[in-house]
């Protein structure tokens, strides 16, 4: 058992969140409340990680913030290090392979309030931002929980993009996912299928832990 | 201007057509009634600032909500309205009493809650507070709603279809209360309607709508008593609406006779007592027309008066003949057969017959 790799892998899922959540709730209440040109645009591009190969995405993640492209250079010279081969960069791909997991749950949450009820608050004298965390968040809830949980669970067990854009650098880039690759290569069943067994147990978990809270919070609201 | 509690001026060629102007004073109604897709919700959207018309104007007192000549456009939160929503629109997730308080961000935070509870017993629903919406019947839900609207300290008082999804009993009482409620108040109130019983029971002023635009407007009593307004004949028939006194009771004949400056009017004396004020809104279809005073019939208004108009239908054969008894004026709907048996032409002399029990009468105050 590689307990590094699930240090990597955990530390990687919870990382994702707190990056990916503000965008996915601001991100979720644009599109669900506002429409504006290029709307349908963004939407695509969100989506389209769901869709693409993790290679092309890891592809073009290598491509955008390689050493040899300006913004890549720009981060070096901040940094210290180039983003590829690091955690930073594996945050970085996680979040985009990750966006359409956040904010499709959380848009579609925002959508299904009546938006009679969102100018019933703006008659009541709530500014947008008191409309925001009395109201619109309090009845997206289930869906918020839905899309931190699928993320979660899905950064555990992303593994293309990971290997293009993190590599295989134990306690930075090597996730469980790699690691049971990894052990498979090396003939160890019997470590990878602790493993396995690991990643299979914390994504029922996670996804039993989500159906009872959202459960909860749909039946008290 | 300042003496205007509400002035609004709306104007747009699309997508909604609007183009509309209207002042309401403080403890008026204004009845804005008009089939749906009239752009009826539209206007008191507009009034919140829930809806930005190509064209708008609105102003409260000496404050500017609305002004697109000038550039101003003070978002809903803004504006002091209280807004009862068609379907209510309550916050699914708090209670009755989390409802108000979410409209009582404007008052001090030691007496909110002592507030919202007022305001609730205001509206009938003491005890029912702790209550989440999908635990409230239709009529406690419109409750709410109506608490939460007067929350806000309105400035302007707005109600969109709020008696539409209740039944007819329950409906009769909320009316009472909103009735009683304006009154305290004090503010301008505007009711967007497409049933006429809101109107005749609630409304001091009347605006008719059509895609938009407006038909007619004005007090409830000029509005109905005119006899050119064949669109409102098609949805709920003419009548002339007087408010009158009742001048006596006389149990012994079950009869009531009502003031109305003139000859009086005598109606059924169910629920009358000598000095109360009533709302009669007398059918076009239930009066009948006489040169001379007939005798020997079992209705009691025989009412002496003079034709002040002839309007014909276009498209029918009937005609609308208003009359005025006294200082009040009805109408009859007849035919242009009559019409030209009786000579009936303006200025002359005639009788509206009107039996008792077709008056719809509804006690005021």
């Amino acid at each position: 058992m590689d307990w590094t790799a699930l240090g990597v892998s955990l530390r990687l899922g919870v990382a994702t969140l707190i990056v990916l959540l503000p965008i996915g709730l601001w991100l979720g209440h644009l599109l669900a409340t506002r429409s504006f040109p290029g709307k349908a645009l963004i939407e695509a591009l969100i989506t389209v990680p769901l869709v693409l190969p993790p290679t092309v995405l890891g592809f073009y993640l290598l491509v955008t913030f390689g050493a040899r492209s300006p913004l890549g250079q720009a981060f070096a010279s901040i940094a210290g290090h180039a983003l590829p081969f690091s955690f930073a960069g594996l945050l970085l791909a996680s979040a985009i392979a990750n966006l359409p997991f956040v904010v499709q749950p959380i848009q579609r949450a925002f959508e299904a309030i009546p938006s009679g009820v969102r100018d019933a608050a703006a008659c009541c004298g709530l500014s947008p931002w008191q409309r925001f965390f009395q109201i619109d968040l309090p009845l997206a809830w289930p869906g918020v929980l839905t899309a931190a949980m699928l993320a979660f669970a899905h950064t555990l067990g992303e593994f293309g993009v990971v290997l293009m854009v993190g590599g295989n650098l134990p306690g930075e880039t090597r996730t469980l996912s790699i690691a049971i690759y990894d052990r498979m290569q090396a003939f160890d069943d019997r470590g990878a299928g602790v493993m396995a067994a690991t990643l299979l147990v914390v994504a029922v978990g996670t996804l039993m832990l989500t159906t009872t809270l959202a459960g909860r919070t749909t039946r008290r609201g | 201007m300042a003496d205007t509690p509400l002035r609004v001026g709306l104007r747009q060629a699309g997508p909604i057509p609007l183009d509309v102007a209207f002042d309401c004073a403080r403890g008026d109604v204004l009845a804005i009634f008009g089939p749906s897709g009239s752009g009826k919700s539209t206007i008191l959207r507009a009034i919140a600032g829930l809806y930005a018309p190509a064209d708008a104007i609105v102003r409260t007192g000496d404050r500017t909500w609305s002004d697109t000549a000038a550039g101003v456009h003070v978002p809903p939160h803004q504006r002091a309205v209280g807004l009862v929503f068609q379907d209510y629109a309550l916050f699914p997730h708090l209670t009755a009493r989390g409802n108000v308080l979410a409209a009582l961000g404007h008052r001090p935070k030691a007496e909110r809650v002592a507030r919202a509870d007022e305001l609730l017993a205001q509206v009938h629903m003491d005890g029912l507070g702790d209550r989440r919406p999908d635990a409230l019947s239709g009529g406690e839900r419109q409750r709410v709603a109506l608490a939460r609207a007067i929350a806000r300290d309105p400035a302007v008082l707005l109600l969109d279809e709020p008696f539409t999804a209740v039944d007819r009993p329950v409906r009769r009482r909320l009316q009472d209360e909103v009735d009683a409620l304006r009154r305290r108040l004090d503010v301008p109130v505007i009711l967007v309607t497409h049933d006429f019983d809101d109107v005749v029971r609630l409304s001091t002023h009347v605006l008719l709508l059509e895609r938009g635009r407006v038909m007619a407007s004005g007090p409830i009593a000029d509005v109905m008593r005119r006899a050119d307004l064949p669109w409102l004949r098609d949805a709920v028939g003419l009548g002339a609406v007087v408010d009158a006194r009742v001048a006596g009771v006389d149990l012994e004949r079950g009869l009531a006779t009502l003031d109305i400056g003139g000859p009086a009017l005598v109606v059924p004396a169910a629920g009358l007592t000598p000095g109360a004020l009533v709302r009669v809104r007398v059918p076009a279809r239930e009066v009948i027309l006489a040169t001379q005073a007939p005798a020997g019939l079992s209705l009691h208004n025989v009412l002496a008066g003079v034709v002040t108009e002839v309007h014909y239908l276009p498209g029918t054969s009937q005609v609308i003949v208003q009359v005025r008894v006294g200082a009040t004026h009805l109408l009859a709907e007849v035919t242009g057969d009559a019409v030209s048996r009786l000579a009936l032409t303006v200025g002359a002399p005639v009788h509206a017959l009107v039996k008792s029990v077709s008056i719809d009468l509804h006690v005021v105050s």
